[in-house]
């Protein structure tokens, strides 16, 4: 019931909010930069040049991307789980960094020594990276804690999935940021699998957007397909906890095409499913459908995007492969700092 | 142009058999689609196509067993290009760069050599000395609760980024009234009172942390802090490491560790051994009313997480603590109680109650003994201890966890590596007993380790009887 209820809620939106040309170009920029990423983080996974575990967000692009872009850049804190090339990309960290930080290189993000679960920027206000199911919860909430006493006025936005929807210190943190109205919002990404167990054999109940309900915290269903959805929905919520108002949580509807992790054969699912949100569902595709109906971008225009994507997605591969292995006096800095 | 690989599906996958293809030659191939089913020992994958092109050749026959990774198995070509335009590999589908270029040059494989050999040694930590005091300051008597209290206090007007948070903190003052007035002099802001949830709100503090806050944690005591474990371990110990030095969590963990008095198994455990075991921690276990003071200061100042091993049974002891404007000790430095030749005592926490007790008799006896406090079990200053034994030959340590893994256990390794040649006995330990905390009085005192077996364990390597 749930699968069809997310189907039919993604046709039967009422008032769907419209993009200006800009943004539908910035939001099709964004998501296509992250499609094509992970498509090559996967090809060289399957080279060997990447270890490990490797989780790609391949068709939930259009969530990251719209809370984004409701987000303000620099301020406001994001964190999420062991899915998070996306973010790091649509946040505007350097591509050849994250590219290199999967290889296990000098360049990489985190030095080499993150890898694909592992990797943050103070500058970004990005805190991971983070590879225990539910652990973002507690620690975003302590970001929006730290906004909160230093008065910055910042917003954490704090990702997880279905699965760590279900952790206990996910409530223990919704707990304390309503009784302390924290400026947090709660992203559940809800793409229907916490690896190979669908939510209606891991979840009571299924709508995650009312699982702050006994904490007054409020909640609503999005439809994670659609960038201009995710967007709006974003803008309510961040400005719900910019003002005082406290904890808000959006359920992002959302779907990932490829598995779980690389090593996943996702024989959980039919083809079909996969299949039908792919090719009726996809947000990239919606966008790009949108701005040739609208008139003002034509193919060429979008064909101009596609190939100053796949350079860039290139130069990241490149510098990935080529860059050097950390030395091997990097085992044992950054440990503890010397006081 | 491009070639499909056989690739690697898993982190330990080094071959597997192409079972069945799913396209033919001339077929027209768009990304996703599937091409082949690839078996491993663990599942059947899918190989799915990244870009549009054609397939121009399979080069490795469906049925094929033990097709090892990156072995070419099939090509496909992008539109307008040519067979043989280049042999780079690609791995799962062909490249359309516009450009013609491969994201992967035929180099990428060769794994770039390192700049420094593999072997490169762990660097030295070497602690600092106490600062000198002058000879006429003045000592103040106060307990080691007071010691406690005053370090956190003097802490947080010196700055406004460090917060306690915790069980009771507030307006109770403190479930062992660590924190009194605290919430009285700097507010609830900054005395933080949360509900009974030790996962969640260490959570919510280390995060606060990365944000630049410097946390206290207090737990009521460590036995609840179980609960919080990974956030201790893996958000905070690690943070530093993983982020390549980037994000720090500059915070405390205190609180209460070890055996109180008949509250049995589950509230009865050191974890000393536990997180001095962990790299990115910094663990203090002190005994005296000054080293509390001077290394709580010191742990609330660093820029590390510190896990802070307190006793609930010493915080009613009471101690000499100097008075100056800012007593801080340094950290990882073991302090000397008692010089003597004749024997070392190493021990640390309230294990220092039950040497010390047993020194004074054993002094009274004619032996010389000379006494260590650790007072930091990581990083640990085995060196003051190797020194020792160097000097005396005899090392008996004391500690009330678990003898498996434990503090002596660390220390009698350090010592066989460090002083062997010197060494008249084999080191002795004295432990908690090896279970869990009864709860019975005859029972509990037999669990503990007393003074009696300190003095049994320094005549065994001293070899009176």
């Amino acid at each position: 019931m749930a699968r069809k209820a997310t189907a039919l809620k993604a046709t039967a939106q009422p008032n769907v909010p419209q993009f200006t040309a800009e943004q539908e170009m910035e939001a099709f920029r964004d998501m296509l930069l992250v499609r094509r990423f992970e498509e090559k983080a996967g090809q060289m996974y399957g080279m060997g040049l990447i270890g490990g575990f490797c989780h790609l967000y391949i068709g939930q692009e259009a969530v990251v991307t719209g809370i984004t872009m409701a987000s303000e850049k620099g301020k406001d804190a994001q964190i999420t789980g062991y899915r998070d090339h996306g973010h790091m990309l649509v946040m505007g960290l350097d591509p050849k960094g994250v590219m290199a930080e999967l290889t296990g290189r000098q360049g990489g993000l985190s030095k080499g020594k993150g890898g694909s679960m592992h990797m943050f920027s103070n500058e970004h206000r990005f805190y991971g990276g983070n590879g225990i199911v539910g652990a973002q919860a507690s620690l975003g909430t302590g970001l929006a804690f730290a906004s909160k006493y230093k008065g910055d006025n910042s917003v954490s936005i704090t990702y997880f999935g279905d699965g760590a929807a279900n952790q206990g210190q996910v409530y223990e943190s919704f707990n304390m940021a309503k009784l302390w109205n924290l400026p947090v919002v709660y992203i559940i990404e809800n793409n229907k699998y916490a690896m190979g167990t669908s939510i209606e054999r891991a979840a009571a109940t299924t709508d995650f957007s009312k699982r702050g309900a006994s904490f007054d915290i409020p909640g609503e269903q999005v439809d994670g397909m659609d960038v201009r959805m995710v967007f709006d929905a974003a803008k309510r919520a961040i400005e719900w906890a910019r003002s005082g108002k406290g904890p808000y949580i959006l359920e992002m509807l959302t779907y990932r095409y490829r598995g779980h992790s690389m090593s996943d054969p996702a024989k959980y699912r039919t083809k079909d499913e996969v299949t039908k949100y792919r090719q009726e569902r996809d947000p990239i595709e919606q966008v790009r459908k949108r701005l040739l109906e609208g008139g003002s971008v034509t193919e060429d225009d979008l064909k101009k995007i596609e190939t100053d994507i796949r350079a860039v997605v290139t130069e990241a591969a490149d510098f990935a492969t080529n860059d050097a292995e950390p030395d091997a006096s990097e085992l044992w800095t950054d440990i503890t700092i010397e006081a | 142009m491009p070639q499909i690989l056989m690739p690697a599906l898993s982190p330990t996958m080094e071959e597997g058999k192409l079972a069945k293809w799913l396209v033919k030659v001339g077929d027209k191939v768009s990304p996703g689609d599937v091409l082949a089913e690839i078996e491993t020992d663990k599942a059947t994958m899918e190989v799915e196509s990244v870009d549009e092109g054609t397939v121009s050749e399979i080069m490795i026959e469906e049925g094929t067993e033990g097709v090892k990774v990156n072995t070419p198995i099939a090509m496909v070509l992008g539109e307008g290009e040519e067979p043989g335009e280049g042999n780079t590999p690609a791995a799962q589908a062909s490249s359309s760069d516009p450009e013609g270029e491969s994201a992967v040059p035929e180099t990428a494989a060769v794994p770039v050599q390192p700049k420094s050999d593999a072997g490169a040694e762990a660097p030295k930590f070497v602690a600092q000395n106490d600062p000198d005091m002058p000879t006429d300051v003045e000592m103040v008597e106060m307990t080691v609760r007071q010691a406690l209290n005053e370090a956190m206090a003097e802490e947080m007007r010196r700055d406004k980024d460090v917060f306690i948070i915790g069980e009771e903190v507030a307006q109770y003052q403190g479930a062992y009234k660590i924190t009194q007035n605290l919430l009285q002099e700097f507010g609830p802001e900054r005395v933080v009172d949360t509900p009974i949830t030790e996962h969640g709100f260490a959570g919510l503090a280390v995060g606060a942390a990365f944000a630049g806050l410097k946390p206290i944690v207090e737990f009521m005591t460590w036995n609840f802090a179980m609960q919080a474990i990974d956030q201790i371990i893996n958000s905070a110990a690690k943070q530093l490491y993983m982020s390549g030095g980037q994000v720090t969590a500059p915070m405390v963990f205190r609180g209460p560790n070890g055996a109180a008095a008949r509250v049995a198994a589950q509230h009865s455990q050191d974890y000393s051994a536990w997180y001095s075991h962990v790299p990115g921690l910094t663990v203090i276990a002190p005994y005296s009313a000054a080293d509390a003071k001077g290394l709580l200061k010191a742990a609330i100042r660093s820029p590390n997480p510190v896990v802070f091993l307190e006793n609930e049974i010493l915080y009613g002891s009471t101690g000499l603590v100097p008075k100056v404007d800012d007593y801080v000790l340094p950290i990882g430095k073991a302090r000397v109680a008692r010089e003597g030749k004749d024997v070392t005592i190493a021990s640390f926490s309230m294990g220092m109650r039950y040497a010390t007790q047993a020194t004074e008799k054993l002094v009274a006896a004619g032996v010389d003994v000379e006494l260590i406090d650790l007072r930091t079990l990581r990083p640990m200053d085995s060196d003051t201890v190797i020194e020792s034994v160097k000097k005396t030959g005899r090392l008996v340590t004391v500690e009330e966890g678990w003898p498996q893994g434990g503090i002596g256990a660390e220390l009698a390794m350090r010592v066989m590596e460090g002083a062997f040649d010197y060494l008249d006995a084999p080191v002795m330990r004295v432990t908690g007993k090896d279970v869990p905390m009864p709860y019975a009085a005859n029972l509990e005192k037999l669990a503990l380790p007393n003074v009696d077996e300190v003095i049994a364990a320094v005549n065994a390597v001293t070899y009176r009887s």
